[in-house]
């Protein structure tokens, strides 16, 4: 009622007072909203990254609990000097590529289908969403059975093939099936991504070039492409840093041991639950942080500009 | 005129034709392969020559198969609702509070989305066996309601940016607290996007791999991907495809289900997230 009654002369004096009131309980409610979160956040990543980070300078083995030994960076020179450590990196970083190349390619086609198709849009995002929400476990694992000779997949057969496409002496197939089966689960994800650009790129822009004579081709090249950069940089981002997580899919497909096909995570893995040698384990999980970090500082520097612009017009 | 638009149309046709085959037809191979004979799973055939259920009673009838999907709907249940309260908490007051801290938050949230869990499961693993969470559901859900919060965090803020901000002024001018508006007025204007965030969230829970097979080792909370990753066979010699084809079926269920019930919802987070964030 008063609110009403105000006049506009006698409103600033009175808001700037109930601002301060308000701006104390707003800050205490804002940290207190936001606290529990925090916490567990923390809690759960922070935490055990500076314990891993402590457990990698120390020589301990689960098996033995009593005799860690203060080593300091002696684990890290054991990795890093271990052609091991560095055909896990190549390999981690051959799969990220081609795959996240290929996503692109196929993303953007996804996306410009769901944005533009004349009919059963509906269709097409439901399909697509199937591959994306699928448990990576079950998608590597239908993978897999398609093209095992072993278990009867129907690939080889289909192809004529004489070898196993899995078996560990064939690693270009082994590969092919890896990026494949990546291809399969993230192109959804990229594509959702990139469709979330495509609808910023305003309509009049491209009935104005149409109008001037652009082919669709030139349309797509020279209008929607740099509108849209920020999100592909995103997709990009986003999924390069999932990609050089890869542990899953690989370990399925390698069924656990293929060394042709190990992965850094799997490295990791091994080091720390098979073998039980956490100090070492733990300057290889360090050590997968460090390569995340430096990719995902490389990426956002080399295209920090174009990322500070997006966060600008949203 | 017509013609153009006849080939338009064929066009959109095979383009979408493509799309539904592309995404689907793995689906499909495992769906067969699930409903293939025992006898006949290794013939390299695509189409079962001989069809039956065998595989799915044969995974209900084992304690490793029915176990792991009470923990896997357990545990991904309890870690979307943990996640989503503390989620809704926090991006209510970024996207609406002004307080000092929010770009360290924002920036905390997206370093963890991009934070290889690989990295934590050794630490944690020495951690649960020593806090006897090794083994155990909390065990599971903490990390899944962790890696999840960024996520979450995001993906409601965009959506709490986009509710009317002269509502919540309105009630408070009518008398509400900062408290009563959250709860009263935007609390319910914003359950479609926490519907939506619960959605993702579950889907990330109910895929792990990495925690499920690191930080479990019986059925105790064991989950359906880690199960499936090591089914016995029947026997010593036997491959458990048909076991694991039907397991990996049973999974892709909910999945299904989700997907076709609220797509429009799934595709809206995921790009309100990227796109706002």
């Amino acid at each position: 009622m008063s609110a009403v009654a105000e006049t506009p002369g006698a409103a600033p004096a009175r808001r700037g007072k109930v601002a301060t009131d308000r701006a104390k309980a707003e800050r205490k409610l804002g940290w207190m909203l936001c606290a529990p979160a925090v916490v567990v956040m923390l809690a759960v990543t922070a935490y055990p990254v500076l314990y891993a980070v402590y457990l990698s300078l120390l020589r301990a083995d689960l098996r033995f609990p009593h005799n860690n030994t203060w080593v300091g960076l002696d684990n890290y020179g054991r990795v890093l000097s271990s052609s091991l450590w560095w055909s896990d990196v190549w390999h981690t970083l051959l799969i990220a590529v081609c795959s996240v190349v290929i996503e692109l390619i196929l993303g953007m086609g996804l996306a410009i289908v769901m944005h533009r198709a004349l009919f059963g849009r509906g269709l097409i995002r439901t399909s697509a969403l199937i591959p994306y929400g699928i448990v990576t476990v079950v998608a590597a694992f239908a993978w897999r059975f398609a093209w095992a000779k072993a278990v009867g997949g129907f690939v080889p057969k289909a192809l004529g093939m004489s070898f196993d496409p899995l078996d560990p002496t064939h690693p270009f197939w082994n590969y092919v099936v890896v990026i494949l089966t990546e291809v399969w689960k993230t192109t959804p994800f990229m594509a959702l991504l990139l469709l979330a650009g495509l609808t910023l790129v305003p309509e009049e822009l491209l009935e104005a070039a149409r109008v001037d004579g652009a082919s669709a081709w030139q349309r797509f090249w020279r209008i929607t492409v740099p509108l849209m950069k920020p999100a592909i940089l995103v997709a990009l981002l986003f999924r390069a840093l999932d990609a050089i997580r890869i542990f899953d899919s690989v370990f399925i497909i390698s069924n656990g041991n293929n060394p042709k096909l190990e992965t850094v995570s799997i490295l990791g893995y091994n080091q720390l639950l098979n073998r039980l040698n956490l100090g070492l384990g733990s300057a290889v999980s360090v050590l997968i942080f460090i390569l995340v970090a430096l990719v995902a500082f490389l990426f956002i520097k080399g295209f920090g500009t174009s990322l500070a612009q997006q966060r600008g017009e949203t | 005129m017509t013609q153009a638009r006849g080939s338009r149309i064929a066009g959109w046709t095979s383009a979408n034709f493509i799309v539904v085959v592309f995404a689907l037809f793995p689906v499909f191979w495992i769906v067969m392969l699930s409903l293939k004979d025992p006898s006949t799973i290794a013939d390299g055939r695509l189409i079962p020559s001989k069809w039956s259920f065998e595989s799915y009673k044969g995974i209900f009838k084992q304690a490793v198969f029915t176990d792991a999907l009470r923990n896997s709907i357990g545990i991904a249940l309890i870690a979307t609702v943990i996640a989503v309260v503390l989620a809704s908490m926090a991006a209510y007051a970024l996207a609406r509070l002004n307080f000092p801290g929010k770009t360290l938050i924002l920036t905390m949230a997206l370093a963890i989305a991009m934070f290889p869990p690989i990295s934590i499961v050794g630490p944690l693993y020495n951690m649960w066996r020593n806090l006897g969470l090794f083994d155990t559901w909390p065990g599971l859900i903490i990390p899944y309601m962790t890696f999840t919060l960024p996520l979450a965090i995001y993906t409601l803020s965009a959506f709490f940016r986009e509710i009317p901000w002269e509502l919540e002024q309105a009630a408070q001018i009518d008398g509400a607290t900062p408290w009563q508006a959250f709860t009263k007025v935007i609390a319910p204007l914003a359950a479609p996007g926490v519907f939506t965030t619960a959605i993702l969230v579950f889907i990330f829970a109910w895929n792990d791999f990495v925690f499920a097979v690191s930080l479990t080792s019986t059925t105790a909370a064991q989950t359906v991907p880690a199960a499936i990753s090591q089914f016995p066979g029947a026997s010593q010699f036997q491959q458990p495809t048909g076991s694991i084809a039907a397991a990996a079926v049973v999974v892709t269920v909910p999945i299904i289900i989700m997907v076709l019930f609220f797509q429009r919802r799934i595709v809206a987070g995921l790009t309100a997230g990227a796109v706002k964030g």
